[in-house]
């Protein structure tokens, strides 16, 4: 609307018109106050999109000498070695493991989100919705490398049994196939992520159904829907476009998770397809754990994955965005 | 629901309560790790948690040693989230002014808006490699304190822009009206009319940042680096703090060692938890004034 200046120019009257109820405000007296105010502002607007931008160019700038070393190729080596005297190193594992885990993990994590809106809104007594969402919310609550302590010590003993049975059980299925399952396992940091993005995936779900019109639900109850019957023909297409985009952004959250998944996967070099074995790696978890010991080549093929990384959770984010906001302008 | 009318086919009655079972249990399973995790850390943390873990630091202490304490990693992480707030704080209040109150639908402001959405998905580590790409690699500063609180700095604006933004849109339009209606400028309406009307929710939203990015490990391990020295000052030389001190016991075999990480995450999750319950009762207390 107003330009720093203060002067009105056509465009800025034009933008000021279609911003509606906003037009009616009184334009800039051009005092100094104004100025700075606005230019205040306005910069710190532009100061969001400049970080964005500077993320990706110092992490292309700082990757490319050590990209420019690597004596294999950076996206389709399964090799990770850039320590040695003659660099080797690609992303194909590393792709491998954080894509394998974090769709597992929202697989695993999407029904149940959407069961736990589902309760809160529908089934939990009205006056406890609020307080069981905090519930809920608290799993966003506790950090990361809680998480992964957690995980090391409670959740991967219990682990092997279960990947134990369900090797025996469903071992004709290669992912579920392997010789040795064990507690460190892709599976078993997927459960962790899981468990990790519940709270995102099941709050913003919650969100759209709280929107549905309440007209449809007692339409539905009041031609004799059963409860579940309205919550099927009403509720869920209503909300599912949303609930697509609330997983991806789990999706998003899980691919980035980087302590927990350090913690609780043990590393293995390649790409294997059984995941109840143990041993893999991430984008996230492998930068985290071999930081420390990287020679310059090293840290440079690290900032190199980490772009990779940024890349695709940029890519899924923006999509799942554009899911949630066309669905705004048609609901 | 439908009884009053007759009776609903034992199909569809199963059906409904299955459902009905599988919502319960859902719940169940969003409970039960949320249980498990907070009895594990109070049962294995409450070992160490003793005077002497919160006044010494590790200096000279090795993983099998006996006591040994947090001291220099809380100093470090009370500093490093202090300083992202005062940096990220404004910024970000800033930017959810320019939304609401000056870029209503243009394009420059959906762009923002967007990208602001998109920032809130950036990977922690990812903020943590710029970090070290731009600040220690590019100019050449040391690990430092101040490089991690850079790196918390990226994850704490989106997520305040997000609070503020919804809050300042609460904020009634009569009150902008009528402060403009006096002849007060706009900076003058937005510093002394809309920003009080909106302060307490800003406030919760901030707690509640400040509470999420003081649990990020994995940027600091990039910025921060590592020492069990105390190290007061953030600006320079590597500093510890509570996520890393966790991390480095963790990775030890140890008992000892891992005794001491369970007790820093017994602090840690106690300062969160702290810090989130009071957002909750800063907005419970302070109502919106939305009237």
């Amino acid at each position: 609307m107003t330009s720093e200046t203060g002067v009105e120019s056509s465009a800025d009257r034009a933008e000021s018109v279609r911003a509606g109820h906003r037009a009616r405000m009184p334009k800039s007296t051009g005092r100094v106050g104004d100025r700075v105010f606005a230019s205040a502002a306005r910069g710190s607007g532009a100061l969001v999109l400049a970080i964005i931008v500077a993320i990706a160019a110092f992490l292309v700038w700082k990757a490319v000498p050590a990209l420019q070393k690597d004596q294999a190729n950076f996206l389709t080596s399964q090799a990770w070695d850039p320590n040695a005297a003659t660099p080797r190193f690609g992303i194909v594992q590393l792709a491998f493991g954080t894509v394998v885990s974090s769709l597992l993990a929202m697989l695993i994590a999407t029904p149940v989100a959407v069961g736990i809106a589902l309760f809160i809104g529908f089934y939990a007594p009205r006056r406890l919705g609020g307080p069981l969402g905090y519930v809920v919310d608290l799993l966003a609550a506790v950090p990361s490398i809680v998480y992964g302590l957690w995980g090391l010590a409670v959740l991967a003993p219990h682990m092997e049994g279960v990947s134990k049975g369900l090797n025996a059980a469903l071992g004709w299925i290669p992912i579920f196939g392997g010789d040795s399952p064990g507690k460190n396992s892709v599976f078993t940091a997927s459960i962790v992520l899981a468990i990790m993005i519940l709270p995102i995936i099941s709050s913003l779900s919650r969100e759209v159904f709280l929107q549905v019109p309440r007209a449809h639900l007692e339409a539905s109850l009041a031609l004799g829907a059963t409860r579940w019957e309205m919550i099927k023909m009403s509720v869920l297409p209503y909300g599912r476009s949303g609930v697509i985009g609330a997983s991806m952004l789990g999706l998003g959250r899980a691919m980035g998770e980087t302590i927990a998944v350090a913690m609780v996967l043990t590393y293995a070099p390649g790409v294997n397809i059984h995941l109840l074995e143990d041993g893999g790696a991430t984008f996230a978890a492998n930068i985290a754990n071999s930081f420390a010991e990287a020679s310059e080549t090293g840290r440079g093929a690290l900032i190199a994955s980490g772009l990779v990384l940024f890349v695709i959770t940029l890519v899924v984010n923006m999509a799942a965005r554009a899911v949630v906001a066309r669905r705004k302008e048609f609901a | 629901m439908s009884s009053s009318l007759g009776t609903v086919s034992p199909v569809r009655r199963i059906k409904d309560r299955a459902a009905a079972a599988f919502v319960w249990i859902a719940f169940a399973l969003a409970v039960i790790p949320l249980v498990s995790v907070l009895w594990t850390v109070v049962a294995h943390g409450i070992h160490r948690l003793d005077p002497t873990f919160f006044n010494f630091s590790m200096n000279g202490i090795a993983g099998r040693d006996a006591g040994g304490g947090a001291y220099h990693a809380i100093i470090g992480t009370l500093e490093q989230v202090a300083i992202t707030t005062v940096i990220a704080v404004p910024i970000a209040v800033l930017t959810a002014i320019y939304l609401v109150e000056y870029g209503g639908n243009s394009r420059f402001a959906r762009v923002v808006r967007f990208f602001v959405d998109v920032m809130t998905g950036i990977p922690s580590i990812v903020a943590g490699l710029f970090v070290l790409a731009l600040w220690l690699l590019t100019f050449g500063f040391q690990y430092s304190g101040f490089a991690g609180s850079l790196a918390l700095t990226i994850l704490m604006i989106p997520t305040v822009v997000r609070a503020a933004e919804e809050m300042l849109k609460l904020v009634p339009n009569d009150l902008r009206e009528a402060s403009y209606a006096l002849g007060v400028p706009r900076w003058r309406t937005i510093c002394f009319v809309i920003l009080p009307t909106a302060f307490t929710g800003i406030l919760t939203g901030v707690m509640l940042a400040v509470a999420r990015v003081m649990g990020e490990t994995a940027p600091l391990l990039l910025t921060i680096f590592f020492t069990k020295a105390i190290n007061t000052d953030p600006f320079s030389g590597p500093q510890g703090s509570l996520p890393t001190f966790i991390w480095d016991q963790a990775s030890d075999p140890n008992q000892n060692a891992v005794n001491r990480a369970w007790t820093g995450a017994l602090v840690l999750i106690a300062l969160i938890m702290l810090l989130n319950l009071a957002a909750r009762l800063v907005a419970r207390r302070f109502r919106p004034a939305g009237r």
